[in-house]
């Protein structure tokens, strides 16, 4: 019987565990001074969790053995095994799989097959009943343990809870987890990447030109300077479309938009936020590009239809909502009393704001400033569509460039062994990627955090 | 008194200070009404934007759903299909030399001349074009001799019957017959022949070819060398796979921690750092996911590249904390006397929280999770990673085979050399996919204000 068949009999014996204690609990009840500590129900969970989990932890460690000791005891037997390779072994395990479930294979069976195919049967068969057989007996075990302990006094309920409350901060460990996997894996590649690389010649080399994996080991030259140059001018020019826009929108929302037109206008802009980019990027490609590239030539200046000019101004529409909502939230925290005191003393409303509120909700401007600065660096897909692909070092916002985040993906989407140093770069690229935003997150949140705690 | 300043009483002084406050009070009212006209700018410049984007991306899309289709009778004819009937499973035979048998039947299937059935039903509509069976072929696309042949499949006894049927047109003839090419280039530059356009013009005047509305775009899987024929269904299925991972992975899981965070944590460092850790997860690019998708999942666990499994794990982790930032403020909002009273009649607190707090954050938590579902539809750079960019030609059936999903497979088709018939194409894919996501932002709106209580 399968695995999931496993799983659907624990699932039954589980729900007879289950009932088994609601009826032993009920049974021993007794009145007065001798009533049950928790309601019948939870008696009944712990008998079942005493009966589940035991044999759901011996299923998931035998899954996850079985296939190597069963691979490895089957091997000893074949004759030739020394001479195979890894993906040798995995075709020919492969073949025995398809052999013994019946399925056939479409050439001829060699007798050597076939006395594998069958041992690799067998195994299978016992290793499928033993795991079984146990799981039932842990299963029935655990069931007369928590029956035998029922009693009026037991705290069922405690337990049960604590049960849950543990699922629970386990859960919460994936999200540590997370962040964990996320920087090991990357400083492990990034380590392997700098044995071919030295970390000087990476974080300070001027040229880009990795060249392909098939032409031998570090023949190429791994610098970041244009990547990171491409990156922040891409960046600038976001910014500087954006901040303007959102700064103003957001002043304008919250100091002089009547209700009806702030119900309207903000959804409106919101819905800037909830685009994917991969749309912004389609738009800038078939859109922005040629418009900018025919007005170039309407000036005589020779604009590219992809730079960094398309690019960052896309960007840079995307980012809108993020800094005028992030500004909303800011300049409607400044106290009432700090406007209605620059108002009573005579200065327009305009006044009040540039040099009363403005200036006290500097830090949370600047706060959120940088977040948009960090959400523009690690864009991708605006870039890869419509910034060229030109990693030099050049001051000219109207050519190509080349940001971190393409040359990720150029670098990756390729070849999946992570050996040669053309992959394991996208790995140090993304460590960079990772450490400067996180960097620019942790500065602003705690300016942020700073700033308010002055009005509270 | 001793003042320095004049003040309004003296009269002489007084018609000047009062042309000096004038004047200035009127730039000061000039500079206000200069710094509200910008904010009214700033706001109708974001308007526009929206405007513009919307309109550029509906206009050139929405076309693209009416194709060029040849209205023909279709004859099959049996001289032509001149093939036994399928093998039927024999007994003593295993499956593998059963399915070897089945492959070359199909094969054999495949080698008819179906061509010679899709110039014969023009054929038959126009007879004087027997002598012009090659410039008659190019008016299909390629792929629909596979429909014919996998109609056959499907029902063998239509060989001999006659079947009113729309043919797809070849890419090349759409962007002819809609005007998408000049016409005015020479035929060096033109993608099809001088003959097969005038033949394309004047069947399309007789209204053999039409320009109709084609579910094609939705129902087909995609197609490298049938452009005409590329469709989404395959995208669909890979996006719709790793949704469902999303929202049974990502979401009870993201609650789960959320509960734990927010009520049963204990309020030390640790819990602190974990705060700060999930705040800055929501904040990293997606493209870090991706990589460490493409270290763990792929390299390390050696899971199948492209699969839906791959990207609906790697989606899961990039949805987690979103979801845990909305389910907390879901749980904060709930207020105090609620969990008061409930711990005041004698409810542990593991009860309060499952039987009160939780089923009233319930539509907070909804809403979160379906906005952090549909941001994780619209997600490309960390599925690139994990190796869905290459070209997929089938619908996967089962989340470990190689997939595409939506948002990739508008990025591998704006790459197409085919850039007139193209770029149409992916503006229609893109009104699928933000109809999608606006359908479902939509969805959690109306759950907000339907369930929204006001405590």
């Amino acid at each position: 019987m399968n695995n999931l068949t496993l799983i659907v009999v624990l699932l039954a014996l589980m729900a007879i565990a289950y009932q088994v204690g609601l009826v032993r609990s009920k049974a021993v009840a007794g009145t007065g001074n001798n009533r049950l500590h928790s309601r019948p129900g939870y008696y009944g969970s712990l008998v079942a969790l005493w009966c589940g989990l035991p044999a759901l932890a011996l299923f998931i460690v035998w899954s996850l053995l079985e296939p190597s000791i069963v691979r490895m005891l089957v091997m000893a037997d074949v004759p030739n095994v020394a001479s195979m390779s890894d993906t040798d072994i995995d075709a020919f395990m492969r073949r025995l799989q398809a052999i013994s479930s019946g399925f056939g294979v479409g050439d001829v069976i060699t007798p050597i097959e076939l006395a594998a195919a069958e041992q690799f049967a067998r195994l299978q068969n016992i290793a499928q009943l033993c795991k079984l057989a146990v799981m039932t007996a842990l299963a029935i075990f655990g069931l007369s343990y928590a029956r035998k302990k029922i009693s009026p006094d037991l705290r069922a309920r405690n337990q049960v809870e604590t049960a849950i409350k543990v699922f629970l901060a386990v859960c919460s460990g994936i999200a540590i987890l997370t962040t964990v996997g996320i920087v090991l894996s990357m400083i492990g590649e990034a380590m392997r990447f700098f044995q071919f690389v030295s970390p000087l010649d990476f974080f300070f080399g001027t040229t880009w030109n990795p060249g392909f994996s098939s032409t031998g080991h570090g023949d190429g030259e791994f610098g970041l300077l244009p990547l990171l140059w491409g990156t922040l001018m891409i960046s600038g020019i976001a910014l500087l479309v954006a901040v303007p826009i959102g700064l103003m929108t957001a002043i304008y929302m919250a100091e002089y938009a009547p209700s009806w037109f702030r119900s309207f206008a903000k959804p409106i802009i919101e819905v800037l936020a909830g685009i994917p980019t991969i749309v912004y990027g389609v738009f800038a490609l078939i859109v922005v590009g040629p418009f900018f590239a025919d007005v170039g030539e309407m000036f005589g200046i020779q604009v590219r239809a992809t730079s960094a000019l398309t690019a960052g101004f896309v960007m840079g529409v995307m980012i809108i909502p993020f800094v005028s909502s992030l500004s909303d939230d800011i300049i409607t925290q400044v106290p009432r009393a700090l406007r209605d005191g620059s108002l009573g003393l005579g200065a327009t409303r305009s006044e009040t704001i540039r040099q009363v509120v403005l200036p006290a909700a500097l830090p949370g401007i600047v706060g959120a400033f940088l977040l948009a600065a960090s959400r523009a660096i690690g864009e991708t897909m605006i870039v890869v569509l419509a910034a060229g692909n030109s990693p030099q070092l050049h001051a000219n916002p109207l050519d190509a460039v080349s940001t971190v985040t393409v040359t990720i993906v150029n670098q990756l989407t390729g070849d999946t062994d992570f050996a040669s140093p053309q992959s394991l770069v996208a790995f140090a690229l993304g460590l960079t990627l990772f450490v400067i935003t996180l960097g620019l997150n942790v500065i602003a949140l705690y300016i942020v955090r700073k700033y308010r705690e002055q009005y509270e | 008194m001793n003042t320095t300043q004049p003040t309004v009483g003296d009269n002489p002084n007084r018609e000047a200070l009062r042309a000096q406050v004038a004047q200035s009070l009127r730039k000061r009212h000039a500079r206000e009404k200069r710094f509200r006209r910008f904010g009214l700018m700033a706001v109708v410049a974001g308007l526009s934007f929206v405007a513009i984007l919307f309109t550029s991306i509906l206009t050139k899309g929405l076309p693209a759903f009416w194709q060029a289709q040849v209205i023909a009778p279709v004859f099959f004819d049996p001289e032509i299909i001149d093939i036994p009937a399928r093998p039927q499973l024999q007994r003593g035979e295993t499956p593998a030399q059963f399915e070897e048998r089945d492959h070359a039947w199909q094969a054999e299937l495949g080698m008819v001349n179906w061509n010679r059935i899709l110039e014969n039903s023009v054929i038959a509509l126009k007879p004087e074009l027997s002598s012009e069976r090659r410039d008659v072929r190019a008016m299909f696309t390629s792929a629909e001799r596979f429909r014919l042949r996998d109609m056959v499949i499907a029902d063998p006894s239509l060989v001999g019957q006659t079947l009113d049927m729309k043919l797809l047109a070849d890419a090349n003839i759409d962007v002819w017959l809609r005007g998408n090419i000049d016409r005015s280039l020479p035929d060096e530059q033109q993608q099809l022949k001088a003959s097969v356009r005038a033949l394309a013009d004047q069947l399309h005047a007789e209204d053999i070819i039409q320009i109709k509305f084609s579910t094609a775009l939705f129902t087909n899987p995609d197609s490298r060398s049938s452009a005409a024929s590329a469709g989404l269904a395959g995208a669909f299925m890979g996006s719709l796979y790793m949704m469902l991972i999303v929202i049974f992975l990502a979401v009870p899981i993201a609650v789960a921690s959320a509960i734990y965070l927010e009520e049963f944590a204990p309020k030390n460092r640790i819990t602190d750092i974990v705060e700060v850790n999930i705040n800055n997860l929501a904040a990293v690019p997606s493209i870090v996911f991706g990589l460490l998708g493409a270290a763990v999942f792929i390299n390390w666990f050696k899971m199948p590249l492209s699969a839906p499994l791959v990207g609906g794990l790697v989606l899961s982790l990039m949805t987690l904390p979103t979801v845990i930032i909305a389910t907390r403020a879901a749980l904060k909002a709930v207020p105090p006397s609620i969990r008061q009273a409930a711990l005041g009649l004698g409810a542990s607190k593991m009860q309060t929280i499952f039987h009160h707090v939780l089923p009233l954050a319930l539509p907070g938590i909804l809403t979160g999770a379906i906005i952090g579902v549909a941001q994780a539809l619209g997600e490309t750079a960390p599925l690139l990673l994990i190796g869905m960019s290459a070209f997929v030609a089938n619908i996967p059936g089962s989340p470990v085979d190689q997939a595409t999903a939506l948002p990739v497979q508008i990025y591998l088709w704006q790459g197409n050399e085919l850039r007139n018939f193209f770029e149409a194409r992916t503006s229609a894919a893109i009104i699928v996919l933000l109809a999608l996501m606006i359908s479902l932002n939509a969805l959690a709106i109306w759950l907000r204000k339907k369930f929204e209580v006001r405590w």
